[in-house]
């Protein structure tokens, strides 16, 4: 388990950020409806995913060793999509076809529809109780696969969340990882408004889990953090990615308009000028 | 032709006719009932502005509750409420309320019979683009079954209104169906609605088949009335905006010369608006009845009329069901 990773590799994590990043602008304007923030400030976490931490294989999605990564949080799906497509799971060219009439990029992610999908999602707090299922499954056959879900933080309101956090503690599941997109906000405003949270941390140690409070927008934290979290026993473990919904877009970042609408021609177009701007500082950085 | 006594929308047919969405309604309604009655309370799931509640909590903010994203939590609220004397709205997407929250409606709702109105948004393949999780296809099948419960679709912006502002004057458990898409406005501030009367807003002398609509898809019907009638042929076309209280006879009473029927929903065809016209008419009035909805399939991604076109529930396929029952 490596301790460190080079400064080689987080740079290469960071371009792939910004290419998913660009990517779920373009899809986005393309579908003329969809959600920015959620996409856009989870892009660091699902580049270390697709890109160091599953162990998987694009071109069989039925691969039985796979790592698992389970997407409660269905209508951030842009990322999602984006990260497969960069990864070889389908082309490129496919992406252009969200949320289109016979798409296999579904508004919501569709499990039959695309292969790579664990499960269907879009109605809110489902994941961890699929995970679990899946997890268990993994203890049943003797598999060494790992279990990753993605969960929001406004979805952490739904009671079917804590009710399958008790059930991962119950059962010991060391094989399964949830992520909580930590951004704040939600649809009707931030998340301390509408139904506050914190401290979601001592909640979820609370209930018998081992919980890391990270920076979800720094690629060395988060992989690090991924890393440590499998060597963890006997529990399951749970990242709080703290995450700047819209990140890398100015006009997006951390206001809960942009949780559920699309960017037009003009905002897209801005949004692009930022995101090369990203790519040549990463490019000064290193 | 069109039905004049109930004073319908007379751009109904013009290409320029006006589109607002039944949602829309709704809001207007909650706030006009507010005014009257200091009972009425509003209960979201995260969802105030797209359920058009917003401007009631803007107005009556100690009336108004969020709940966060917790269907479940927020009928069983809403019936502790609905005990104690408010009226209480709850706001949600059909698929979650009464979709995911259903036995908590069952009991602490219905069986409590508490003052409690499930409003079930974003029904039906209209929600476009989200997708066959968002699109709530079965939410008058889970309402319609449940003792206590009455149930309303409204066809258009002005019958939300009313149908809103009827159900906030009544005690007890009601549902009503709304759809996110602007449609057209079919009716007036003047066209009667009356629980249990469903009327016809298509009528003839002599009609070959009978239409049974609910929601917007009654302006498809309308529209397939009127191209049927350039062809020389005669329909009813019966807005069926109530479907529980129902009156029974009424229903009967359209179809005993015809026996020729056709129902056309947002909805699956098992256990919605078509399946309860066949319960009634198989007890006294057997006919031959085609079923006009999704057929034992989920929704998908896509426009919203690219849809309605897709699943044949345009004008175009209304006509072509009529023409193919007709050659039965
Ligand atoms: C059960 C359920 N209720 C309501 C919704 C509607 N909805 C979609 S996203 C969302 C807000 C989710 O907040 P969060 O998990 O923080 O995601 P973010 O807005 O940060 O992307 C809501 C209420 C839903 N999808 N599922
Ligand atoms: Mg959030």
């Amino acid at each position: 388990m490596p301790s460190d990773i080079s400064d080689k590799k987080v740079k290469f994590l960071e371009e792939k950020a910004l290419e998913i990043r660009e990517l779920i602008i373009e899809m986005l304007l393309n579908a003329g409806s969809g959600h920015s923030a959620g996409p856009l400030g989870m892009a660091d976490v699902f580049s270390s995913l697709y890109f160091h931490t599953l162990n998987h294989i694009p071109s069989k999605p039925d691969w039985e060793e796979r790592d698992r990564l389970v997407l409660s949080n269905g209508h951030i799906c842009p990322v999602r999509y984006a990260a497969m497509a960069l990864s070889g799971y389908f082309p490129l060219s496919e992406l252009k076809t969200l949320r289109q009439l016979g798409s296999r990029l579904q508004g919501h992610p569709h499990r039959t529809s695309l292969p790579g999908l664990e499960t269907t999602s879009g109605p809110l707090g489902e994941g961890v109780s699929q995970a679990i299922g899946i997890a268990l499954a993994g203890k049943m056959n003797k598999k060494d696969y790992h279990v990753y879900v993605v969960t929001g933080d406004g979805e952490h309101d739904e009671g079917n969340i804590w009710e399958s956090v008790m059930m991962g503690a119950r059962y010991k599941l060391d094989n399964l990882t949830v992520i909580i997109d930590r951004n704040n906000i939600q649809i009707d405003g931030f998340t301390e408004d509408v139904m506050p949270l914190e401290s979601l941390k001592n909640k979820y140690e609370s209930f018998g889990w081992h919980a890391e409070d990270i920076d979800g927008n720094n690629i060395r934290e988060i992989v690090l953090t991924l890393d440590k979290v499998k060597t963890i026993h006997e529990m399951p473990s749970v990242i709080i990615a703290r995450t700047i919904p819209g990140k890398g877009v100015h006009f997006m970042e951390n206001n809960y308009y942009w949780h559920g609408n699309p960017p037009n021609k003009e905002q897209a177009k801005m949004a692009m000028k930022d995101l090369r701007t990203l790519k040549n500082k990463i490019e000064s950085e290193y | 032709m069109i039905n004049k006594d109930l004073q319908l929308n007379e751009f109904l047919f013009s290409s320029g006719v006006t589109n607002i969405a039944t949602r829309d309604g709704y809001g207007e309604g909650l706030l006009s009932l507010a005014q009257e009655n200091e009972n009425i309370v509003v209960l979201t799931a995260d969802l105030a502005e797209s359920t058009r509640v917003d401007k009631f909590e803007e107005k009556y903010p100690d009336r108004f509750f969020e709940c966060g994203i917790s269907e479940q939590n927020m009928v069983a609220v809403a019936a502790g409420l609905g005990v104690t004397g408010k009226r209480v709205f709850t706001s949600s997407y059909a698929t979650f309320s009464p979709g995911k929250n259903w036995e908590t409606i069952r009991t602490t709702v219905c069986y409590n019979d508490s003052d409690v109105k499930i409003a079930g948004h974003h029904a039906g393949i209209m929600t476009a683009q989200d997708g066959a999780t968002h699109q709530a296809t079965e939410d008058i099948a889970l309402v319609r079954c449940l003792p206590n419960m009455k149930v309303f679709v409204p066809a258009d912006y002005f019958e939300a209104i009313r149908i809103t502002e009827y159900v906030g004057k009544i005690y007890g458990p009601a549902y009503i169906r709304f759809s996110r898409e602007k449609t057209p406005v079919i009716t007036t501030e003047k066209t009667p609605f009356e629980p249990g009367e469903n009327f016809s807003y298509w009528v003839s002398d002599k009609p070959e088949c009978i239409i049974f609509a609910t929601g917007y898809l009654l302006y498809f019907s309308l529209l397939a009335a009127k191209k049927l009638k350039e062809e020389g042929i005669e329909v009813e076309v019966v807005n069926v905006s109530s479907i529980k209280p129902i009156n029974e006879e009424n229903i009967v009473n359209k179809v005993k010369d015809v026996r020729k029927v056709v129902t056309v929903e947002d909805h699956q065809v098992a256990g919605g608006m078509g399946s309860m016209i066949s319960e009634i008419l198989s007890k006294e009035c057997p006919s031959q009845i085609s079923f006009m909805g999704l057929q034992d399939r989920f929704g998908e991604s896509g426009k919203s009329f690219e849809l309605v076109s897709k699943f044949g529930l345009d004008d175009v396929g209304i006509k072509n069901t009529v023409l193919n029952l007709l050659k039965k």
